[in-house]
């Protein structure tokens, strides 16, 4: 006999708990405007898939099936013959000038190897601890760690060129 | 304050919360075209607070009086019917409207299909098809509806069925009284029992 699982939440508690982080994640990884589309593929594939979830990481698991669906898209984009995705528009915070230095920094993300733009994405526009985003990355914490920290030296590098033109 | 590499990565990253709340809403229009829920619910309004009401493709299956927290619904439904629970209020419009016209005094009966999956088999079944008959207005008591069961002596059994019952409003558990006329017990609590029997003109004002 199998043994029992625990029957998991209601998926709309699910979806609440989740949805900042992987919308935050997909856009980090796709785009804002590819972003919505990507979602919609991984929370219906989570729905299909939810019975038989291990109840233990949920949010690895669902970032699991974003990075997928993310890693599709620009497979899919890829083989088309148009240029990369068009980048975002600026976005205005708090009634502040908007600031373009979001544009740049997003190409510069786009432009990582996908296990590091997944993992600084998890890090960054998730905020996902490294346990978890070792288990939605299937590897090693110590291999998020590098991943993260590898996409960090890039960007940085990058950050500090671009603050230092005037 | 030095702003770090990590900070602008993160600013550039952050964008309005409304994103997700947006994506969300589409996400649940989409699972429910393709027939991927089990649960739809929604809120609904009345005089004495907000409440839950759940709907299966078969029926209304269960109500949360305004004093029951959503999530604990939510998780009755997920173990009781399926987790593929989802917020969908254009899917208990008629449930929502029903509801509406009751607490403003303009409806006696409700005119919706039940599903009566998270109601066990057995006495506690009989007990509340027989409380679903209850009309408008009138009152009974445990023993009256023990006995509408099949089982007279059977009051205290009755009442426990009373007590969980998942269709409140709709299956009428608040017509039931002690056999003294006074009130008994009520899981939206003993005032909301009263409000409601005052608004079918069952105990004066």
């Amino acid at each position: 006999m199998i043994a029992p699982m625990s029957t998991p939440l209601a998926f709309q508690a699910f979806l609440d708990e989740h949805r900042e982080p992987v919308h935050a994640f997909l856009r980090a990884m796709v785009g804002p405007s590819d972003a919505d589309d990507c979602f919609q593929e991984t929370f219906i594939a989570a729905l299909r898939a939810y019975r038989r979830m291990d109840g233990r990481h949920p949010r690895a698991w669902v970032m699991t099936i974003a990075k997928r669906k993310a890693i599709d898209h620009h497979r899919a984009r890829a083989r088309r013959p148009e240029p990369r995705a068009e980048l975002p528009e600026p976005v205005e915070r708090n009634g502040s000038a908007p600031d373009d230095s979001g544009e740049w920094i997003r190409a510069a993300i786009a432009a990582l190897p996908d296990a590091q733009r997944a993992a600084i994405a998890l890090r960054y526009a998730a905020d996902l601890p490294y346990r978890e985003i070792a288990a939605a990355l299937g590897c090693s914490e110590q291999a998020a760690r590098r991943r993260v920290s590898d996409a960090h030296r890039t960007l940085r590098t990058k950050i500090e060129t671009e603050e230092a033109t005037p | 304050m030095t702003r770090t590499a990590g900070d602008t990565i993160r600013t550039s990253l952050a964008r309005p919360a409304g994103d997700a709340a947006t994506a969300a809403r589409r996400f649940a229009e989409r699972a429910s075209a393709e027939g991927l829920i089990d649960v739809a619910y929604a809120t609904y309004e009345s005089p004495v607070g907000t409440g839950t009401v759940a709907a299966t493709k078969r029926g209304v299956v269960a109500i949360g009086l305004p004093n029951r927290p959503v999530e604990d619904v939510l998780d009755e439904l997920a173990h009781g019917i399926s987790p593929r629970v989802l917020e969908l209020p254009g899917r208990l419009d008629d449930a929502r409207r029903e509801l509406d016209e009751y607490f403003a005094g303009a409806r006696r009966e409700f005119d919706l299909p039940l599903d009566w999956r998270l109601v066990g088999p057995g006495f506690g079944s009989r007990v509340l098809r027989a409380t679903a008959k209850l009309p408008f207005g009138i009152t009974s008591t445990y023993a009256q509806i023990a006995a509408a069961a099949g089982n007279p002596r059977a009051y205290r059994a009755a009442g426990s069925a009373l007590g969980r019952n998942p269709i409140p409003l709709i299956v009428p558990c608040h017509r039931v009284l002690l056999s003294g006329g006074k009130i008994g017990h009520y899981g939206g609590g003993p005032e909301l029992k009263e409000y409601l029997l005052r608004l079918e003109g069952a105990i004066g004002n």
